[in-house]
């Protein structure tokens, strides 16, 4: 599975730093180090939505606030 | 007509922009193969000169600035070249008495003289012997008239590399084993009669050959300087002239710049001693000058280069145009080890030639957003930023035990004080942060305005940032 979280510039001001640590620590707290790649892009152009969060092609609107929920379903729940 | 005279700080520099805006409209058009040979017309349509003896010698001019601004010769690395036509051939005499001298009964000039060069005619007024006149100046400061002047080419005065001499034609002329790009000359120079290559034509076509960032995406990296330029419109409405340009989307140059001070902090502690490498003016300053010292160079790729490395590890078919106040950009991005990583270097000067060339006008656009880097991040466009960035990162490593002496440079004369006293291990301090422009990359020589408030304006860009340590302003791109 890939994961890509936008680091441009309105995502950023929306909290993508904390979305992006967060689902860091909850692809540790899972072990799921080898079966997602998790990287960071420059803007998906659709910053109205942010912070954008893609996964394997499907892009998502995260907070810091639902990223664990987030990560639930998308992400666990897909794996 | 000009609709308006954009802020530059000299017509110099408005001739060269019109000559950028011309050569990128027709680029943009894919008309600039037929429609270069225009261009000088276009500019100086009349028969009444007004820059130079007649309207032919102007377009004369004007046609090798067009080539320049088209990239000039492609084999040609060198950034900084001299319009040999263009050359006023100004006066380099040296210290010379004018007619202001009164023959006064004081002689101050002569007591002041070490070398005994100066003597008086039948009317008491002095004269200076060329053979044993070393230049000092003592009798200019002493006397009382300021009848003594020193007649010396504005571009060699600029120089402080000492780079510049003179062609048997009198004309100006750049010596490549000094010169280090950093456009000091071009700024000077009251005839622009020295400028800096362009790379507008690359650029634009990186962009028209992305066909809307179709087949591979354009990213604009930006100089944090940015924020002491562009004032008649706020940052945001550059950001939105910038994309409306067709870039797809813009990234600080400053994150870059917490990512090398982050790193640099952590070498420096390791290492024991080191220069900075952020100012490629510097780095090149010091590889031809002072090569025994070139093994305490930062590994740390530049800033832009850092970022930019950063975007094509993420998206590999990536293009990176970096848009900043430096001409010794220009000379870095061709270097083995950021080609790369970097496509394209442009100024601020091209930025505003592209915005008119597509009639953009950023004053009335909405404000979009630039922020990921930090407050440390973005004051490295002043002096002494990049000094209080690296004295942060060690103590955000916690090695609050180093004892971190730095040496922050402004300017170029500055560098090489600090640099020779390095060479004769008599350097009181372990981090020498080289700035070749006075003042740092706000008074580079591709700024459209060089003021005294852009400190403030960086300093308050910096205060504004959204995240506020180098920790945080890298930990959220670092993936790994």
């Amino acid at each position: 599975m890939k994961i890509t979280a936008c680091v441009g510039s309105s995502c950023h001001l929306k909290g993508s730093r904390q979305v992006i640590l967060k689902i860091q620590e909850l692809i540790r707290e899972n072990h799921l180090e080898d079966k997602v790649e998790f990287a960071g892009t420059f803007c998906m152009g659709k910053c109205q939505q942010g912070v954008c969060v893609d996964v394997d092609g499907v892009v998502h609107s995260v907070s810091p606030d639902t990223a664990a929920d987030f990560f639930q379903k998308e992400v666990l729940a897909k794996i | 007509m000009e609709k308006k005279v954009r802020k530059f700080d000299t017509k110099v520099q408005h001739l060269k922009y019109k000559v950028l805006r011309e050569v990128a409209r027709l680029a943009w058009d894919g008309r600039l193969m037929e429609g270069a040979f225009d261009i000088p017309k276009t500019i100086v349509p009349g028969k009444v000169p007004t820059m130079r003896c007649c309207v032919y010698k102007e377009r004369a001019i004007l046609a090798e600035r067009v080539k320049l601004a088209m990239g000039g010769d492609r084999q040609d690395p060198r950034v900084i070249q001299v319009i040999d036509i263009a050359c006023d051939e100004c006066p380099m005499g040296g210290y010379e008495v004018s007619s202001a001298c009164r023959g006064c009964l004081a002689h101050r000039c002569e007591d002041a003289c070490r070398r005994g060069a100066i003597t008086f005619d039948e009317h008491q007024k002095a004269h200076i012997d060329k053979t044993k006149c070393v230049e000092c100046g003592a009798c200019a400061k002493v006397c009382p008239y300021s009848a003594i002047t020193n007649q010396k080419r504005p571009c060699e005065i600029a120089c402080k590399v000492k780079a510049i001499t003179m062609n048997d034609d009198k004309s100006a002329r750049i010596n490549d084993e000094k010169c280090i790009s950093c456009g000091a000359c071009v700024y000077q120079c009251p005839w622009g009669a020295i400028t800096d290559k362009s790379f507008i034509v690359d650029a634009i076509d990186l962009i028209r050959g992305s066909d809307d960032n179709k087949n591979y995406k354009v990213y604009a990296v930006v100089a944090p300087s940015i924020s002491s330029q562009f004032t008649y419109a706020a940052l945001g409405q550059v950001i939105s002239g910038i994309k409306a340009l067709g870039f797809h989307t813009v990234v600080e140059a400053a994150l870059g710049a917490d990512m090398v001070a982050y790193a640099e902090s952590k070498e420096l502690v390791e290492k024991g001693i080191l220069t900075s490498s952020c100012c490629p003016a510097f780095v090149e300053y010091i590889k031809k000058t002072f090569p025994d010292l070139t093994k305490y160079i930062s590994h740390n790729l530049s800033p832009m280069a850092t970022i930019a490395k950063y975007i094509k590890e993420q998206d590999p078919t990536a293009k990176i145009i970096f848009i900043g106040p430096c001409t010794a950009k220009k000379m870095e991005f061709q270097k083995e080890e950021v080609r790369p990583w970097v496509d394209c270097v442009l100024t601020f000067e091209e930025l505003q030639a592209l915005f008119d060339s597509r009639d953009l006008d950023i004053a009335s656009m909405e404000q979009d957003v630039l922020d990921n880097a930090s407050y440390f991040g973005r004051i490295f466009a002043r002096s002494g930023g990049l000094t209080d960035a690296v004295r942060e990162g060690i103590k955000e490593h916690g090695c609050e035990n180093f004892d971190f002496k730095p040496v922050p440079c402004d300017g170029i004369e500055a560098c090489r004080v600090a640099l020779l006293r390095l060479s004769k291990n008599l350097l009181n301090g372990n981090f020498v942060e080289g700035m070749a422009c006075f003042g740092g990359c706000i008074n580079g020589a591709g700024c459209l305005t060089h003021g005294e408030k852009n400190r403030a304006e960086v300093d308050k860009y910096g205060r504004e940032a959204y995240e506020k340590t180098i920790t945080d302003a890298v930990t959220q791109v670092n993936f790994k």
